[in-house]
């Protein structure tokens, strides 16, 4: 399940989650550009992850970048990214 | 807690070795980045603004450069053209352009206290002198220093190729707003109309400094075949080996950084200041420049943490159950984008279980210097705002404030307002420990006192650590790890090994590796080091292990497989050779072992904790008294619990002097007034009580020994529990920060009772 | 070339002799002259105790004394409290109680809980309070450098009985 972040539901009509093909960041986000054109112009830069942004997996901060796999289950977060002190 | 039984099957894990670098920290022979000695070192000084905005028109150094004993000077024309480029330093990105204008300033100064060109002399004084010969031609531009007057459209704007982002969606219009975040659960309305009692409040933060005591220090020679090598004070050398080689436009491979030890960091020493400016000065002098800031450039020219506006709204049913919460914050930045509006967004409402949430944040520029993490960034803003409504919302339902935080706490499976779902997390045990804690079953007495509780949240991070080790063959081990030292985190690294491994922790020798002697790893912050590196260790632990069971197999012609390892011994039938015994005869099975490990765990690690406070105010002047003080924390496995106990203690008192003492007061033309440590007054020894712990152990699913991470937690409840305890001493409810007399003072006296 | 001023001094037990300008403080030689770096510089304006050291057995911040003014003085250093290769008890009991952590401040700690020791052989927790708030301490929020100067105390009282 991939959730939309509230910013990005204008290009969504209000869809704010839904299920998407892809076993990896990679294509999932291409699944999401073919289904709300734009998204991918916020959430990639080059080939990685837009500065800035991260993704949570089943709870967990992707650390693979668009590399990272993502399961037939798996929940799907896009989030600022933090640092910490 | 954690159950005896378990516990007792550790022999390192949960003991209190003496760390292995303290000999030399209490004798003054650990070399700090100030005790650098080098031959044919010089000495840089940074020329700063003395306005807190205005344009650069010219920079005139003829004069300095013919001073005697000068031997170099910098300005902006040295350093490389970086536009726009975004570089990624391992935690985070970060624009180039903006890092470079803020370590010598481009075309604008943009906060006093801003660098604007630097020298090198014979001597710290002459470079003093020579500082006043630089001739700098200022227009002065209208400033601001309080983030809701720069949210303003007619405030005056920083950068004018700024646009407000909201999850990458550019805005057309330049703005001092770089960031807008913007999170919902549920649905708003609904969760306010189920609510039979709402609170809602405004809050103000005053920027504060992380207060390390060693200033900012980087020297650095860049050698005559090209090569630059920088000895610094750094929480991360591989972030400053990537920040300098950036910034120079240099290759990494053609940067060495040294770490030297450090002597604190709290967010404040990840970002260069002078390690560029050192390297460029070394370039042209062609000797090793050091540089070391003043405890006034410190605060005036590196990173504070955050001032901030926030409006916190609850919502909750009779029966004491949380329906609805909305919050709006807004945090100063500094003079660049990139401040800590995300965490402190994602944070403000962690401790709950909330059905139906909304949270608006603002990344702000204004006048100030560029802010930094400070220890669990933007998160302690947010609790003093949440926590402090949370308790005024228990007083209204007559519920007793540490019950209704057990009733609504969050905990494994609670869907969090930016999304994601906790796994097992430990704030339910922290609240239960301080419930049946002495100083919550104690009773206080007497006139003008007060008690507060609250809890805090940091998510605690992963990234990435590399980890070698080398066996001896008298049993003992070195260790290389990537992660600067700044709190003991070389016993606790080697602590893990040893414990995988079966040997004792003094069996093991742990150093920090400069960048060309360990493989890559991320920055001492985010409460990772114990966590992500101790991991490392752990597997190279057992790479080292596999490697021993070869070994044994080799001198008992068996296969590696039927070699057993028995509390740290190697065992076949009836043979058996301790781990010192068998590094003893690494020399004839096949010479050295050697093991290496890198990891880059997923995943927060999710830190709780839950303080008590007891306040005594004095009704004459408001100061506030601080009697009594209990912090509570899941440590997921509390590795030397000393350096546990630590954190936590010494998070308390920077969270106390944030409280009640700390800020940056600005003059109207946006100048920092209390630029030192008289007037800024930080906590001293008498200020403070014993600070009292409480070690809760839920371990953490993520890590083989349940590590979280303890680091940054303990900063995040004390203003909030401490405005709590104002509140049941006097009856007035703080919504400012520092809760200083001056402050309290006038709210006691206008009466302000709600 | 700032004309220097010739200084003789003894420094843990030692006699030295250097040559200073006015304007250089005791710490500035210490350190850069005389290559004695445990005395650290936290603010060089008398505010954090980092760069403390004896003076006369009276602790000082050695940013705020000139070194011209230490003719034929005696100073007492940390790099002078461990003897014969053994740890001083308020070291030992610093390490034991984990009174540390990022340890910049730690010399200037142990040198002000010196002098107060010597002064006074079993102070209360609050003269210790007292006694190091011209220290400043941005890590360890205190306590266990308490806890290390009061165990201190019960092992030099031991060991002098
Ligand atoms: S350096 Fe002397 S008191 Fe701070
Ligand atoms: S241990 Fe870091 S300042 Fe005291």
């Amino acid at each position: 399940m991939v959730y939309i972040p509230s910013q990005w539901r204008d290009l969504t009509g209000a869809v704010d989650r839904l299920e998407l093909p892809g076993r990896n960041l990679r294509e999932i986000s291409r699944a999401l550009e073919a289904r709300f054109p734009g998204i991918a112009e916020r959430l990639v830069e080059g080939d990685a992850i837009a500065a800035g942004l991260a993704a949570s997996i089943d709870g967990a901060i992707a650390s693979r970048g668009m590399y990272s796999p993502v399961g037939p289950t798996s929940e799907v977060h896009f989030l600022p990214a933090i640092g910490g002190g | 807690m954690t159950p005896k039984s378990e516990r007792k099957k550790y022999k390192v894990i949960g003991t209190r070795p003496i760390r292995h670098d303290g000999a030399d920290k209490v004798t003054g022979r650990a070399v700090y980045g100030a005790d650098l000695r080098l031959a044919g070192i010089v000495h840089g000084k940074i020329l700063r603004s003395p306005h807190a905005h205005a344009k650069v028109k010219s920079i005139d150094t003829s004069a300095a450069e013919k001073h005697p004993g000068v031997l170099a000077v910098v300005t902006r024309a040295d350093m490389p053209n970086l536009k726009n480029k975004i570089a990624d330093l391992g935690e985070g990105s970060v624009n180039l352009a903006h890092l470079g204008a803020n370590v010598l300033a481009h075309d604008k100064v943009l906060y006093k206290g801003h660098a604007v060109a630097a020298l090198a002399a014979v001597n710290p004084h002459v470079a003093e002198e020579a500082l006043k010969l630089i001739k700098v031609d200022y227009e002065v531009l209208p400033s601001v220093t309080w983030v809701m007057d720069a949210m303003q459209d007619d405030a005056p704007l920083l950068h004018n190729d700024v646009f407000t982002k909201s999850m990458g969606k550019r805005a057309s219009k330049p703005s001092n707003v770089p960031t807008h975040i913007h999170f919902e659960k549920g649905n708003i309305e609904e969760g306010f109309q189920a609510a039979d009692v709402i609170v809602e409040r405004e809050f103000k933060t005053a920027s504060v400094h992380q207060g390390y005591i060693e200033p900012h220090v980087s020297t650095a020679l860049w050698n005559q075949d090209g090569h630059v090598t920088v000895w610094t004070s750094t929480q991360g050398a591989f972030t400053a080996r990537a920040q300098t080689a950036e910034l120079l436009q240099i290759p990494v491979s053609q940067v060495t950084v040294v770490p030297c030890e450090i002597g604190g960091g709290f967010g404040g020493k990840i970002a260069v200041y002078l390690e560029p400016v050192a390297a460029l000065l070394s370039r042209k002098c062609g000797r090793p420049v050091k540089m070391v800031m003043t405890r006034e450039d410190v605060f005036e020219g590196t990173g504070p943490t955050p001032g901030s506006f926030m409006r916190v709204k609850l919502g909750a049913t009779k029966d004491g159950k949380l329906v609805a919460g909305e919050a709006w914050l807004a945090y100063d930045a500094g003079a660049f984008p990139g401040g800590v509006i995300g965490p402190g967004a994602m944070c403000v409402f962690s401790c709950y279980e909330l059905p139906h949430a909304k949270v608006d944040g603002y990344d702000v520029l204004d006048n100030k210097p560029k802010t930094q993490a400070y220890r669990a960034p933007g998160a302690t803003q947010a609790a003093f705002a949440c926590e402090t409504v949370i308790d005024e919302l228990a007083e209204k339902l007559k519920i007793d404030p540490l019950e209704f935080r057990l009733k609504n706490a969050a905990k494994e499976g609670t869907r969090r307002v930016d999304g994601p779902v906790y796994p097992r997390v430990g704030l339910v045990e922290t609240l239960e420990a301080a419930k049946n804690s002495p100083h919550w079953k104690s009773k206080l007495e007497g006139k003008h006192r007060g008690r507060g509780i609250a809890s805090g949240y940091w998510f605690n991070i992963g990234l990435k650590s590399s980890v070698a080790a080398n066996v001896n063959n008298d049993g003992t081990v070195s260790l290389i790890e990537g992660s600067t030292d700044i709190g003991g985190t070389r016993t606790s690294i080697a602590m893990q090994f040893a414990e995988t491994l079966g040997i004792t922790a003094e069996a093991v020798h742990p150093r920090v590796g400069d960048t060309d002697s360990v493989g890559y790893t991320d920055v001492t912050g985010g409460s990772r080091t114990t966590f992500a590196t101790g991991l490392a260790a752990h597997e190279v632990a057992l790479d080292i292990q596999r490697q021993m069971r070869e070994r044994a197999a080799i001198l008992w012609e068996c296969e590696a497989s039927q070699v057993q390892v028995e509390d740290g011994a190697y065992c076949h039938k009836d043979k058996k050779l301790t781990f010192a015994e068998l590094a003893g005869q690494l020399g004839h099975t096949g010479g050295p072992v050697v093991g290496r490990a890198t990891v880059s765990p997923e995943g927060a690690s999710n830190g709780f904790g839950t303080h008590l406070v007891d306040v005594e105010v004095d009704p004459d002047t408001a100061k506030v008294t601080i009697l009594r003080y209990t912090a509570i924390q899941d440590a997921g496995r509390a590795i030397h619990p000393s350096y546990v106990e630590g954190q936590m203690q010494g998070g308390a008192v920077q969270g106390i002097g944030w409280a009640l003492n700390e800020e940056y007061v600005y003059s109207d033309q946006g100048r920092m007034e209390n630029a030192s440590y008289l007037d800024y007054r930080m906590p001293t020894a008498l200020d403070v009580p014993a600070i009292e712990t409480i070690i809760v152990e839920v371990p953490n699913p993520a890590h083989p020994y349940g590590v979280r991470g303890v680091g940054e937690t303990p900063i995040v409840a004390p203003p909030a529990a401490i405005a709590n305890a104002i509140y049941a001493a006097t009856g007035v409810r703080m919504t400012e920060l520092p809760m200083s007399p001056p402050r309290l003072w006038a709210a006691m006296s206008t009466g302000k009772k709600s | 070339m700032v004309r220097k001023t010739h200084v003789a001094t003894t420094i843990n037990g030692e006699p030295v002799e250097f040559l200073c300008e006015a304007r250089q403080s005791l710490l500035e030689v210490l350190r850069e002259t005389l290559g004695l770096t445990g005395s650290k510089e936290g603010c060089n304006n008398g505010n954090c105790g980092a760069c403390t050291v004896l003076l006369d057995g009276q602790p000082v911040d050695s940013c705020l004394v000139l070194a011209v003014e230490v003719e034929g003085a005696q100073i007492t250093t940390i790099e002078g409290l461990s003897k014969d290769s053994r740890l001083h008890p308020i070291q030992q009991c610093f390490l034991e109680d984990a009174a540390l952590q990022c340890g910049i401040c730690t010399p200037g700690f142990i040198m002000s809980a010196k002098a107060l020791l010597d002064r006074d052989p079993n102070p209360s927790e609050h003269a210790i309070r007292f006694q190091l708030a011209g220290n400043l301490c941005r890590c360890t929020g205190y306590d266990k450098i308490i806890r290390a100067v009061q165990d201190s105390a019960k092992r030099m009282a031991g060991q002098n009985k």
